[in-house]
């Protein structure tokens, strides 16, 4: 099966103020495939990541140039940023579940987005509950404080909640980083079983989750993507030094 | 920045040149056995073979350690896995040579049919292959490695010559049957090992290009 290209990065260059954060990226990412981006702190992965939902617009002197295009459409020139993050959910390092009950996170984004009816609400909130894994946990107390969730439950908390508004890509920011190692399990079973119906980035330090859930891998160092490719090649016999000496841990 | 790994790595380069060396002992003194009817000589044989076994055994776990706490990855994933395949055609390198040393035993009380000369130039070539794979493996190095694949092909050579003299041989007095079918077995377990020498090899430009050489 070939997948078509879900986005498509063209020579993007990202400032901050006078850093050069991002140089020269060109990539296109497949549509219902994962994606992985790995590199060492500061590296740009995460101001990549950022960028694909415009959230680096609200930083102060953020400078993009270049194309980033969803489906054809270059998303900083013809994409209203409300209408791109719908399409385009984002899951974060730290869960942050909104200090509401379990439903009302989940039912925020539709509820954001206009949708009124109680049965269609509840219909969403069961539908994306039941995606993230979590609906058997749950559904005796969705009235209940999302807060009060352990930290694995609210991280798919939050990758339920960017279902709702039913996007099509999730773009995940070291989801798992502070879960333990059941609920890093749970959360990567998700990912890939859910990659029949979106596409998925995520950027991650556990080079071992990249091996395990993508499909291709790319590793960045000083702002570049030094390699591209499809993860078992990359990890197995990567084609630049610089990347077998980053996955062998020899520096980073 | 990954000290403790690089001398795992460096050990297990030691225990494979050591096991190596167990198995470039056990080939020579088996044909030596042989030659020389010689039983203390497949005594030693049989000593060899239980150290090369217990070998095996340790760096298979030294093998299995390391991927469990290191998850290697890349070239050191290749390293790793290529030394797990290595031992097992090493440890038939050994079963191979104890094969020889147990024909040796059986032969040692009869006059030869003939001289034997490529027998010896069989184990000669084998051990040298043997001994250059494993330093191929240690020093990474694709050019020695591959000029042991192609050194089979001697060993080879060398069977075929065996054969033809044995069917002569049989030719001449068919009371030389029995003891012709003795040696030329011991002609077979050498080129069985000249193949898994060959194996060792292959492993070697495996772990260095990541590439299955093709024949």
């Amino acid at each position: 099966m070939i997948n078509n290209d879900k986005i498509k990065i063209e020579n993007v260059n990202l400032y901050y103020g006078e850093f050069h954060a991002l140089k020269n990226i060109n990539m296109n990412v497949k549509e219902k495939e994962i994606t992985a981006f790995i590199g060492p702190s500061g590296c740009g992965k995460s101001t990549l990541l950022k960028s694909l939902n415009r959230m680096n617009d609200l930083i102060e002197g953020v400078k993009i140039n270049g194309k980033m295009l969803l489906d054809g459409i270059d998303i900083y020139k013809d994409m209203d940023p409300t209408m791109l993050r719908k399409r385009v959910g984002m899951v974060f390092q730290k869960p942050n579940p909104f200090p509401m009950s379990i439903y009302e996170n989940v039912a925020y984004g539709p509820k954001t987005h206009g949708v009124k009816s109680k049965s269609k609400l509840d219909e969403i909130v069961e539908q994306s509950l039941r995606s993230a894994a979590m609906w058997d946990e749950v559904k005796d107390r969705l009235k209940k404080s999302a807060l009060g969730l352990s930290g694995g439950q609210q991280q798919r908390l939050c990758i339920a909640r960017a279902f709702s508004v039913n996007p099509e890509v999730i773009l995940l920011d070291e989801p798992t980083s502070a879960l333990d190692p059941i609920s890093t399990m749970k959360i990567e079973d998700l990912l890939v079983d859910i990659k029949k119906n979106y596409t998925i980035i995520i950027v991650t330090h556990n080079m071992q989750q990249a091996t395990r859930i993508s499909d291709k891998t790319g590793f960045f160092l000083h702002g570049e993507v030094v390699e591209f490719d499809e993860t078992e090649k990359l990890f197995s016999m990567p084609k630049n030094k610089k990347t077998e000496d980053y996955i062998t841990g020899r520096f980073g | 920045m990954r000290n403790k790994f690089d001398t795992e790595l460096e050990n297990l380069n030691l225990e494979l040149i050591k096991m190596g060396s167990l198995i470039e002992n056990s080939i020579e003194t088996s044909a030596r056995a042989l030659i020389n009817q010689d039983l203390e000589l497949v005594q030693k044989v049989n000593e060899f073979e239980v150290e090369i076994d217990e070998m095996e055994k340790t760096i298979e776990s030294h093998c299995l350690k390391l991927l469990l706490q290191q998850q290697p990855v890349a070239s050191d994933l290749r390293l790793i896995s290529t030394a797990l395949k290595m031992i097992t055609d090493m440890e038939r390198i050994g079963d191979n040579a104890e094969d020889i040393a147990e024909i040796a035993r059986y032969l040692v009380n009869q006059k030869y049919i003939k001289d034997l000369v490529h027998i010896p130039q069989m184990a000669d070539a084998t051990i040298s292959m043997v001994k250059r794979a494993i330093d191929a493996y240690v020093s990474k190095d694709k050019e020695l490695a591959l000029q042991v694949c192609k050194d089979d092909d001697i060993v080879d050579d060398l069977f075929q010559l065996v054969k033809k003299e044995l069917i002569e041989k049989i030719q001449e007095n068919t009371e030389n049957g029995e003891q012709a079918i003795d040696l030329l077995m011991v002609a077979k377990y050498l080129e069985r090992i000249g193949d898994h020498a060959e194996n060792l090899a292959e492993w070697v430009i495996f772990s260095i290009t990541g590439q299955h050489k093709t024949k």
